[in-house]
């Protein structure tokens, strides 16, 4: 568990390093989110029964997997951009497209998954109680979509070499991968922090993603 | 070139905890590449093949990861060779901000670039001559623009040669350094036009969301005009 919490606190934004940015908007962002480290729990949702399409048990299991971040991260953009006001207009163009992009993810898989695909299953934003500001406070927002998008980087990349010989399936996974990146970076330069750790991401297992993510999945 | 004398994360830039997970990546994949080296015998005495090539005026990347390695490392080589001159010589009006951006960027390049050099050994290629003719070093949008080209190109690269792989810590270590990539396209996108959807565009991701995918013959023609050398990938897709 310790090492659980030390490498998720390697994608803590408030851990990262600061650039001097004329754009940084925050002083200082509030709270950390270590707290995100929480017991692992497997999610239910991601059932290994299923076989779609013919594609070998392991496939499924991570494609199903990708598709609970991707409809969290849907989820979560979608309630952002539906309150006025809450993503300040100079961001708005920046967020649409962010959105616009996970509903996409959420389309591409659940079409590689065909009848294997898991249902979208019910979230609670606030992280059980741990950002009741999220709907209303565009720091808090940021914060979330920051670690978000680098937690879904690190969770295609650990989950590239499961796809190992799967020809298409994996070049898929690797072009969302890139383009999780390309939020991750551009989130961060909007909060004022440095787009990148250092010259190598960090991949993330499974049960570390599930962690992190855990505290959003109300059912 | 000026640019061997660099061979890892550059020292008291200020990076604090970001240059110490570097380091601590970069030592971890190193450790996985000596595994794969050794699964591949690439320290097994080789015939001086690079030199062969050099001497005849063109460089193949070779076959197999071999070759998909070589490729990369062709790509680093570039993208290293071009930051650093940027850094080197600054364009009119470079920000404080801007250079920490740029400067950071060149210190990753290099670190893949020495991550190849170490994980291919003597199999790789010798060092290539870039061409920066096209290159106005002085003026921001040429360098900028110049900067988010090779980016988007070698995310691109990235993405179409993953499959291609073989051994799977080669794929994890790719996967490490392409998103890397892509952040840098990102945000050399951001700073030509800023706060616009341009960071993901539709000229780099499609309406499935993917970003680009590209074959190692659909991406060394794109890289030829900056390449003195002559490279060919005639066993790589």
């Amino acid at each position: 568990m310790d090492q659980d919490v030390s490498i998720l606190d390697s994608i803590d934004p408030d851990l990262s390093g600061r650039l001097v940015s004329k754009r940084d908007l925050f002083a200082r962002a509030s709270g950390k989110l270590g707290a995100l480290a929480t017991t692992p729990l497997l999610l239910a949702a991601v059932s290994t029964e299923a076989f779609g399409q013919g594609l070998p048990r392991q496939i499924v299991d991570v494609l199903n997997f990708a598709l609970t971040l991707e409809y969290l991260e849907d989820a979560f953009y979608h309630a952002a951009l539906s309150r006025p006001g809450l993503v300040p207009p100079q961001f708005i163009g920046v967020f649409s497209t962010i959105s616009r992009h996970e509903s996409e993810h959420v389309s591409t898989l659940t079409g590689a998954l065909g009848g294997a695909a898991i249902e979208k299953p019910q979230f609670d934003l606030t992280g059980h109680g741990k950002y009741p500001d999220i709907l209303s406070n565009f720091r808090t927002l940021a914060l979330v979509s920051q670690t978000l998008e680098d937690t879904g980087v690190a969770a295609y990349k650990g989950q590239a070499p499961r796809l190992y010989g799967s020809g298409e399936v994996l070049t898929t996974a690797l072009r969302i991968h890139s383009v999780e990146a390309r939020h991750a970076a551009e989130v961060r330069r909007i909060r004022g922090v440095r787009p990148w750790t250092g010259a190598f991401d960090k991949p993330l297992s499974k049960r570390q993603v599930l962690a992190a993510a855990r505290p959003f999945i109300a059912s | 070139m000026h640019h061997r004398q660099h061979t890892g994360p550059i020292k008291g830039t200020g990076q604090g905890d970001a240059e110490r997970i570097q380091r601590r990546s970069f030592l971890k994949f190193a450790g996985m590449t000596a595994l794969a080296a050794a699964a591949f015998g690439v320290d097994v005495p080789g015939l001086g093949l690079g030199k062969a090539f050099a001497q005849a005026g063109a460089v193949d990347l070779g076959a197999g990861d071999i070759g998909i390695l070589n490729y990369a490392y062709a790509l680093e080589q570039l993208e290293a060779a071009f930051y650093s001159q940027v850094i080197r010589s600054p364009y009119d009006g470079m920000s404080r901000h801007e250079y920490l951006l740029l400067k950071d960027i060149r210190d990753h390049e290099i670190s893949h670039r020495a991550f190849f050099a170490k994980a291919l050994g003597r199999k790789r290629i010798p060092d290539l001559e870039p061409n920066f003719n096209a290159v106005n070093f002085s003026s921001r949008h040429s360098v900028l623009t110049t900067a988010s080209t090779f980016e988007d190109l070698g995310v691109s690269a990235y993405n179409g040669g993953g499959a291609a792989i073989r051994h799977p810590a080669y794929l994890a270590a790719a996967g490490s350094i392409v998103s890397v990539e892509a952040r840098h396209a990102a945000t050399l996108r951001d700073l030509i036009s800023p706060l616009t959807p341009s960071f993901a565009g539709w000229d780099v991701v499609d309406w499935k969301g993917l970003d680009v995918a590209r074959a190692p013959s659909q991406v060394l023609p794109k890289a030829a005009p900056f390449i003195a050398t002559s490279v060919t990938a005639s066993r790589l897709p």
